[in-house]
Formats: C-alpha cells, sequence, structure tokens
C-alpha cells in the first residue's frame, strides 16, 4: 500500500535540492517520487538529459545514493550491467566466495534508469529493449517531456502532433509537428515485461504507488511519466502539476498499468475534458487557434485521444 | 601440468577467459571474433565458469554493459571485431575516462566500406586515441599470455585503464597452433583477485560516477587521465616479467629480432611480426643485416623505446596494416617518426601500406621492401615515403 504524505516526508532523500533544475520543472518531482517508492538500497542510472546534467555539475552531485552516467542512448545497457555485477557478486557468494564487504548480505538492491523521452522512444529504445527481453531486474523511468528539452525543444518521436518545436517549428505551411507521437507504454507491453505503468506528476499517490509495485518485481519493469516543462510547453512554471492533471483529465495521458499482461486503469476522470482545453493552457499549441487548420488539428486531435482512450478502457475492461 | 595443445586463437582466447573467470562478460557475435564469445558462452551454460553471461543486443550495449558492469566493481571481459568496435567507440573513450579495467579482445578485422571480414588493423588503429591500453599479439600463444597480463595491466591500481589484446583476424583467430596452456591454479594465482576501488555497488559510501564536467575542470581530469599511462607502460613490463619468471616466456613493450645489430630495420604489428622474421633469417644468410622490430604495446606508445632501439640503424620501413586517410603516411609510421625525430634520430623511413581486407603479406614482399632501403639510406628521407606493398595499381 502506498503510505501517506507524513509517512513519505520522512522517507530518505535520494535527490537532494540544490539540483539546477529549471524551476517548475517536472522531472524532479518523478524523481522523488518513484525514489520513495522503496526502501531497498537503490543505484541510480541517469541517460544524457535534463536531470543527468543538471544534478551532477562537477564537482557538485544532488545525489546521495550511488549514481552512474555513461551516455545518451544506453541507460538500458547501463543499468544491465550494474545489475550483471551485482548478481554476478550473489551468485559468487552463494557459491561460497566471500561477498565483497561493502555489499550487505541483507539489503537486496533495486536498480533503477532514468531517461528522457529522446533517450528512451528514440535513440536508446534498442538498449532498453534488450534489457527488456533479457528479463534482468531493474526499473526503467522515461521522463517524458515529450521533446528534447536538454538542447533546446526539438522533437523526439514522443512529441505529440500539433506541438510547436525548434525542429518541427509552426510556420506559415506546416502547423508544428505533423504526425502522432509513438506510444511507447504499448511498445514496452509488447515486450511482456512484467509490470508496465503510465503515470504523471500529479497524482503522487498513483506514482509513489506504482514505483512501489515496479520495485516489488524480480525481473524488468517500465514507468512512462508525463513530466510537464514549462521551458519547452510554453506554461508558467507554477503550473506544472496542474498541466500533468490536465493531460490525464481530457485523457491524451491516460494513467494506468499492466501487470502481467492485465491493464488496470489507475484514474479515470468524473468527466472527460476536451482535449481544447489542455493544448489552448500551454504556449506550444498556441498556433493552433489562430486559424481554421489549427482547428482542423485540434479536431484531429481530438478524434485521435477519444480513439486512444476507447481502446484503453476496452483493454481495461472498462464501460 | 601445462599441456600442449592445437588451438585456434579465438579458442586461446576463450580458455584464458575461462581461467580467468570473470564477474561479468557482455557480448555481442561478429566475425571472426564470434568464437570466443561462442565458445565461452559454452563454458558458461556447462558451469565451467561462474560469469554473468549478459548476451546485448549489440556491440554499443556490449561496452555500455561493461563499462557499468566494471565501475559496479569486477572484473569484465568482452571479444570484438571491426565494425563491432566501431559501433562501440563512442563508450570506448568512456570507459578509459572513468578508468574501468574492461579486458576486450579485439580480433583485428577490416573496416567497411566495403564490408570485408579478414584482417587488417584499422579497427585497432581507429581506437588508438580511446584512451585504451593497445597489446599486439603475434601468435596464438601471445593472444593466449597477452589475454592473462592484460588483466593484471588494467587492473594495477596505478593504471586502472581498459585494455585491448589485439590478434589478428582469421590469421591468428582462426590458425590452429601449438598452445602450451598453463594450468588453472597458477594462472588465478598469477591474475589475482580483483581489487574494486570506489566500487558503485558500495551502498554506504555513496558516489555519483561519470558527472557534468565542464570547462571549469574536464582539462585538469584528462590531464589527470595522461598520468596514468606512464604506469601503465611500467606495468608492461613488470606484469611481462613476472610472467616470464611464472610461466618462462617473458614479455617487453616490443621483441626485438636480430635487430641489434642490423643496419636496416622493419617496424611491424602482429602476425606479420611472424613473416618478417622469415623474411630477416633468409636475409641473414645472404649477408643483409636486416633486423625486426615487433611492437607489443601500441599504446601506450613507447617512444623512447622504439627511438633507443632504433638508434643507429641506416634505414627502416615501418609497416601498417590500416591507412589514415589523408594522412601522409600510416599511422603507426607517424608515431614511429615521431619518436625518432623526438629523439634527434634522422633514420631514412619508408611507410609501407599493406594488406588490408586480408591482403596476403609474403616473407618475399617484406624481402623485397629490405631491398630497396640501401637505396633509401644513401638518397636520405624520400619527400614521399608512402610504398602501397601488394595492390594492383
Amino acid at each position: 500500500m502506498p503510505k501517506n504524505l507524513k509517512q513519505l516526508s520522512e522517507s530518505e532523500v535520494r535527490l537532494t535540492g540544490g539540483h539546477r533544475l529549471c524551476p517548475g520543472c517536472g522531472e524532479p518531482i518523478a524523481v522523488r517520487q518513484v525514489l520513495m517508492g522503496t526502501e531497498d538500497p537503490v543505484i541510480v542510472v541517469s541517460a544524457t538529459g535534463c536531470t543527468e546534467v543538471s544534478t551532477t555539475i562537477f564537482p557538485y552531485t544532488a545525489w546521495a545514493c550511488p549514481w552512474l552516467h555513461i551516455a545518451f542512448e544506453n541507460a538500458g545497457a547501463a543499468v544491465s550491467g550494474v545489475e550483471a555485477m551485482y548478481k554476478a557478486k550473489l551468485a559468487r557468494a552463494a557459491k561460497g566466495e566471500t561477498l565483497p564487504d561493502y555489499i550487505p548480505a541483507d539489503k537486496p538492491y533495486k536498480f533503477v534508469a532514468f531517461a528522457g523521452d529522446g533517450g528512451t522512444y528514440d535513440i536508446g529504445l534498442q538498449s532498453l529493449s534488450g534489457a527488456a527481453e533479457r528479463r534482468q531486474q531493474f526499473l526503467y523511468v522515461c521522463l517524458n517531456n515529450e521533446a528534447y528539452m536538454n538542447t533546446g525543444v526539438q522533437r523526439s518521436s514522443a512529441t505529440p502532433m500539433g506541438m510547436n518545436t525548434t525542429t518541427s517549428p509552426a510556420g506559415s505551411v506546416l502547423p508544428g509537428k505533423t504526425v502522432h507521437r509513438k506510444d511507447l507504454t504499448e511498445i514496452m507491453v509488447a515486450h511482456e515485461m512484467p509490470y508496465v505503468a503510465q503515470c504523471g506528476v500529479s497524482r503522487w499517490r498513483d506514482l509513489v504507488g506504482c514505483a512501489e509495485k515496479a520495485f516489488a518485481v524480480d525481473g524488468p519493469t517500465f514507468i512512462n511519466c508525463l513530466t510537464p516543462c514549462p521551458l519547452g510547453w510554453i506554461h508558467d512554471s507554477s503550473k506544472t502539476v496542474e498541466i500533468g492533471q490536465l493531460a490525464s483529465d481530457c485523457c491524451i495521458w491516460p494513467l494506468y498499468e499492466v501487470v502481467d499482461g492485465k491493464y488496470k486503469l489507475n484514474y479515470r476522470p468524473k468527466e472527460k475534458k476536451p482535449v481544447d482545453e489542455y493544448l489552448k493552457a500551454q504556449g506550444r499549441f498556441r498556433h493552433l487557434f489562430k486559424d481554421e487548420s489549427g482547428a482542423e488539428m485540434r479536431r484531429k486531435m481530438q478524434e485521435w485521444v477519444d480513439y486512444k482512450w476507447e481502446q484503453l478502457l476496452k483493454k481495461c475492461a472498462e464501460e | 601440468m601445462p599441456e600442449i595443445k592445437p588451438m585456434e586463437g579465438n579458442q586461446a582466447v576463450a580458455e584464458a577467459m575461462r581461467q580467468i573467470n570473470p564477474d561479468v562478460v557482455a557480448a555481442y557475435p561478429i566475425t571472426p571474433s564470434t568464437e570466443v564469445v561462442q565458445t565461452f558462452s559454452s563454458f558458461v551454460a556447462n558451469g565451467l565458469v561462474d560469469t554473468n553471461y549478459v548476451a546485448v543486443e549489440s556491440e554499443h550495449s556490449a561496452m555500455s554493459a561493461c563499462t557499468a558492469a566494471a565501475v559496479a566493481g569486477g572484473r569484465v571481459m568482452n571479444a570484438t571485431s571491426s565494425q563491432g568496435l566501431a559501433l562501440m567507440w563512442e563508450i570506448l573513450y568512456i570507459t578509459a575516462s572513468l578508468r574501468a579495467p574492461v579486458i576486450l579482445t579485439v580480433v583485428n578485422r577490416a573496416l567497411s566500406g566495403n564490408i570485408n571480414i579478414h584482417c587488417d588493423h584499422s579497427d585497432g588503429m581507429g581506437a588508438r586515441d580511446c584512451g585504451w591500453v593497445q597489446l599486439y599479439g603475434e601468435n596464438v600463444q601471445e593472444g593466449y599470455d597477452n589475454l592473462l597480463q592484460a588483466v593484471r595491466i588494467g587492473e594495477a591500481l596505478d593504471v586502472r585503464l581498459p585494455v585491448m589484446n589485439c590478434i589478428d583476424g582469421f590469421l591468428v583467430s582462426h590458425s590452429y597452433e601449438l598452445l602450451q596452456v598453463e594450468d588453472d591454479a597458477p594462472v588465478k594465482d598469477f591474475v589475482g583477485p580483483y581489487q574494486a576501488v570506489n566500487p558503485l555497488l558500495d551502498i554506504s559510501h555513496p558516489i555519483s560516477i561519470g558527472p557534468l564536467d565542464l570547462w571549469d575542470y574536464y582539462f585538469e581530469h584528462k590531464r589527470g587521465q595522461c598520468d596514468a599511462y606512464p604506469p601503465a607502460k611500467e606495468a608492461i613490463l613488470a606484469v611481462g616479467k613476472e610472467f616470464g619468471k611464472t610461466f618462462g616466456r617473458e614479455y617487453g613493450l616490443m621483441e626485438e629480432f636480430m635487430l641489434e645489430d642490423a643496419e636496416l630495420a622493419v617496424v611491424a604489428l602482429g602476425s606479420t611480426a611472424g613473416v618478417a622474421k622469415v623474411a630477416v633469417e633468409s636475409l641473414r644468410e645472404d649477408g643483409v643485416k636486416a633486423g625486426l622490430l615487433k611492437l607489443r604495446a601500441f599504446r601506450p606508445f613507447p617512444a623512447a623505446e622504439i627511438a633507443a632501439a632504433l638508434q643507429g640503424k641506416k634505414a627502416i620501413a615501418v609497416f601498417d596494416r590500416a591507412i589514415s586517410f589523408g594522412a601522409a603516411s600510416g599511422p603507426l609510421f607517424s608515431e614511429v617518426a615521431a619518436a625518432l625525430y623526438t629523439a634527434g634520430q634522422q633514420i631514412p623511413a619508408l611507410s609501407v601500406l599493406y594488406g588490408l581486407g586480408g591482403r596476403e603479406i609474403t616473407p618475399e614482399q617484406i624481402s623485397g621492401v629490405f631491398r630497396q632501403l640501401p637505396e633509401v639510406a644513401s638518397g636520405g628521407q624520400p619527400a614521399d615515403p608512402v610504398l602501397f606493398l601488394g595492390v594492383r595499381e
């Protein structure tokens, strides 16, 4: 069971304050909540990205737990390597060799990789897919702000249709990104991982709870967490959590989990809000409210959201 | 008792890996190194090793997982060739910079394009600046012996660098030779237990590895990394000496073959050194004062030692089995020439580019180069020192 806020406030702080992520960034919210999902020792692996560069500017680090960064596209492989060494040491100890004194025998380790959508949907997908197939024990969290924010808001395959990015700019001919994003959560479900969840930063009980469930699995697990980005989404830094909630209320980002192949909706809005409400709250979609072609694109997005939502409800056996 | 067995280079490498029994092997198959990981996998499947074998989905992931596993705190090995090494390229620098002593057998093969599976040194030379120690072996025995020593060299506490154990694709990897396989116990004693340095798995001393490093510290860190290479050279010598005492085969930074009194010399890496020895012996019978400098350690590059070994020669030919496109000569030539220049030695020298994509090199061809050297000696350094050997023009 997820802990209450009081208990969570007393849990070990693994990502400390003093990092240099933007005010209102969704990523540290997600990281801190995910890491509240276990009391066991945690080793963190980061892919290159906003969280990585902003938390470890030498000679400082915001990490109070062991942390490793190697490169951009290899978080899956890197977390595999660390886990493999840990398991190798345990296996040798089981055969009678001495466990290194820095590994406590009575505290099982957890391994978590954090990577952005660029490092997960795009350049790191192969590495993640391989690690998932090998059934190694780790939680992989995609900190999904729907574009390459670290390099200045370029489109990724997580970028939603219609978004104005610096490589899919809204111009006089093109209305921002012209194609839908890839459904990575479903791609990871197709890997038949024991636990996959889609989460956000607005419902702490949901995110911490999903992380708890993921950490409890002895196998590969995946959380795709939407992390609003005031810089790239163009909203006030005080609105991060609100916008995240709006994404789930209009069902463009449903919160659900798949446990051993079984779907469960983790949040159903009392009233499904129109996608327009979500779009108009963010500067990245501002151009869609200027003319008829923008309106046409918004209609297409609503249709797509409705279609995906209906599909998901069926999978979750919800009416 | 040590046994003498016919073995291919790849099998010899796998056998050494079995004896070393590393904690983690994360590997991906590629010709001609495939048999190393294939043979090692059978050791895993049959319980002959305790290694956690991670069958990754690419060489990029292989080197990523190896690097991560090594910084986690344990002994890590792998093997690859050609395109595989090229795909690892990004991570190779990081492995060395994180001072992770991963041991990688590189079964040297030409780089695409066009695609070619046979031996040359383009892959190893392409990775020459990434910070790894590089040992080049001449034959099956050296592939085996160098791997055992690589562990000690890379893991030495004042070194902590990854090591490439290079053997020639097919020429060594797939050639049966008589190998002296040492007994497991003395090998295990020689290699010794792994000593972890700041392991990531040390939960009570959490550290951040691989941070963002900007203009204010990056340069100092790179400068600091340079300090690992002189001790690496010392470690190659010390470990080579100890290996000689233990197993009877001593190794250094290079091997000098009839070099001391030679007037004309060839410098070469890998199996070509064996071919050159045949040429040198036959030239000596004809009264030509020929000699060979076989370089074992290309990284760290033993510049002063090479200059000392070549001092007083009338002319030399440096054999490169790789082209550095756009450069004035082969990569090994450039470095040997720089070593001589720095030592104040003006020895007329040829840069011989040969054997690309597995093109055969014969003792007669090498003898032919030796026979050109007197003219080079008398004419002084040629303006264009490059000689393509064995190519159809």
